[in-house]
């Protein structure tokens, strides 16, 4: 019993969980789970050191603990801040908080240009979905947003420094995953920006990996780059056997072409593993892989709309009334369609498609 | 039987008499409503050569707009396919190349956008989803077609004519609503 770690016991929303001492007030509110948790656009419980920057997951400690139950002046951030024992939190109670997170919202947007109708990101983008629950409608903000020179990190990976909220999460995923971190942030304020300095292309194996860690859309897939939206693709859970990483990913399909590769995502937005570059850009085919099943999408999420799980396929009967005999085709619509045309395979051109791509076909 | 409202009447079998075996006087009383009808406002007009107004709020075609420069403004972003209950529109995006900036107004642009129009039921929630003002409604139906393939509308069918090539056909096709809006901004 000696050797059992103390258990803290922590309020959070009027709801009370047992957590070990040197958890942070996040982690105890993701235990919860739910409303509950704080949303974070920095913190990620798979980087060391991560958090603290972006002031999302600011909560109210309205008692410290047993010992010292005196309320905390200002609000803290949560997934910095160590839970106490007897430690009472306010998070959606509180209107400090909902008032606080509005304004690091707008702060946030302040830079953010608007273009999610362009960015690839867009329906599974953190910073959309924190805005649409806490930001305003309108921007206040009346300059002209920062402009940044184009760096190019090669050819898969693509950086959009304007949409950037400088959470660092790429650069700690860099340190951890890589043994030579070439991309880092430059600059001061304003001019702060994620580069490689001199322009070098990022091609470690496992620096794929930053795509997914970026919570907004300024590191994108360049394979996948304007191919499609991803609430038209479906994900799928896959695996191979992968001798670099552990091979379990999500496909994102349309029809059987596989458009783009991901690391599987949990509840938190987070990955579970993290994949080679092998897996993530060069794998494009489903018979790379093993399939899964279905990945469980939020209901609330964009990319479950029009996905019909457990759907039945009627029972074609035409070819049993007619005598064995197919129905004729009338009209193919590929003859008068222009798109979706079988000779242009979206999903095997490298990079995003041009205008040169399309006049092929014809 | 009781009859369940005093308006049923009994239906009355007597043989005709004479005068009403002979019709006259019913063919007068109706030949009398016919003249009257010649007289009257006619309620039909003769439709290619006379047209009837559409209300400012009509649904018709739908047309793909550009800016005050010419260039065009849908990027493709794919939130007028997923507003959709039809699920008559599809489109294939692709990356602006340098030079062609004054071709497409952003970095990204539909190198293909596709409606059915034999989907479409003309709901106008693509109007209403499109955040770049891109696509909207006009104040024309689709005209008739012999073939099914002639409703499938690409984007050289949907594309509006070019305002700085061809200022009149670009106002004629901009229509009555959407000048008025646009002068009211």
């Amino acid at each position: 019993m000696a050797d059992q770690p103390k258990l803290f016991k922590v309020t959070i929303d009027n709801i009370t969980v047992e957590v070990e001492a040197g958890t942070s007030i996040l982690n105890a509110a993701r235990m919860i789970g739910g409303d509950v948790a704080p949303p974070a656009m920095c913190y990620y419980s798979k980087l060391k050191g991560s958090g603290g920057k972006c002031r999302t997951c600011l909560v109210e400690v309205s008692a410290g603990s047993t010992a010292d139950p005196r309320p905390m002046p200002k609000l803290v951030a949560s997934c910095r801040t160590n839970v106490m024992d007897g430690m009472v939190v306010k998070n959606i109670t509180s209107e400090r908080v909902q008032d606080a997170r509005k304004g690091v919202v707008e702060l946030l947007l302040i830079n953010h240009p608007l273009d999610c109708p362009i960015c690839d990101q867009a329906g599974e983008c953190h910073l959309q979905d924190l805005s649409y629950e806490h930001g305003a409608e309108g921007t206040r903000y009346e300059f002209p947003r920062r402009q940044f020179e184009k760096h190019n990190l090669g050819p898969y990976i693509q950086l959009h420094m304007t949409r950037c909220i400088l959470c660092y999460r790429c650069v700690f995923t860099a340190d951890q995953l890589t043994n030579k971190r070439v991309h880092g942030v430059l600059d001061r304020g304003d001019h702060a920006e994620i580069a490689t300095y001199i322009e070098k292309a990022l091609d470690n194996d496992f620096i794929g990996n930053v795509i997914d860690v970026c919570p907004v859309g300024a590191l994108t897939d360049k394979t996948f780059r304007f191919k499609n939206r991803v609430w038209f693709l479906k994900p799928v859970d896959a695996h191979r056997n992968c001798p670099k990483c552990s091979g379990k990913v999500t496909l994102w399909h349309r029809g059987d072409e596989v458009f783009r590769v991901t690391g599987r995502k949990d509840q938190w937005g987070e990955v579970q593993d993290w994949i080679c570059n092998d897996c993530r850009f060069e794998k494009k085919k489903t018979s790379d892989w093993v399939i899964d099943g279905p990945t469980k999408v939020s209901r609330h999420s964009v990319i479950s709309a029009n996905h019909y799980v457990d759907t039945v396929k009627p029972h074609e009967a035409l070819p049993e009334v007619m005598g064995g005999r197919q129905p004729r085709l009338l009209m193919n619509i590929h003859s008068v369609s222009e798109v979706n045309k079988p000779t242009i395979d979206l999903s095997k051109i490298q990079g995003p498609a041009h205008s040169g791509d399309f006049k092929k076909g014809e | 039987m009781q009859a369940l409202t005093n308006r049923a009447k009994a239906v009355d079998r007597k043989p005709m008499t004479l005068v009403e075996k002979l019709y006259v006087w019913n063919i007068f009383k109706g030949m009398m409503i016919t003249l009257r009808h010649l007289f009257k406002k006619k309620a039909t007009i003769s439709y290619p050569e006379q047209k009837r107004p559409f209300s400012p709020v009509f649904r018709g075609l739908h047309i793909l707009n550009r800016d005050e420069e010419g260039r065009e403004r849908c990027t493709a972003c794919g939130l007028c396919a997923l507003a959709c209950p039809a699920e008559a529109i599809t489109m294939e995006a692709a990356e602006r190349l340098p030079g062609e900036e004054n071709k497409y107004r952003e970095e990204k642009y539909a190198a293909k956008y596709e409606i059915n129009m034999l989907r479409c039921i003309f709901c106008g929630l693509c109007e209403e989803a499109c955040p770049k003002d891109a696509v909207y409604l006009s104040e024309t139906f689709a005209p008739s077609n012999y073939q099914r393939k002639g409703f499938i509308y690409g984007k050289d069918d949907l594309l509006i004519p070019n305002p700085k090539d061809n200022p009149g056909e670009y106002w004629k096709a901009v229509g009555n609503r959407k000048a008025n809006k646009e002068q009211g901004n």
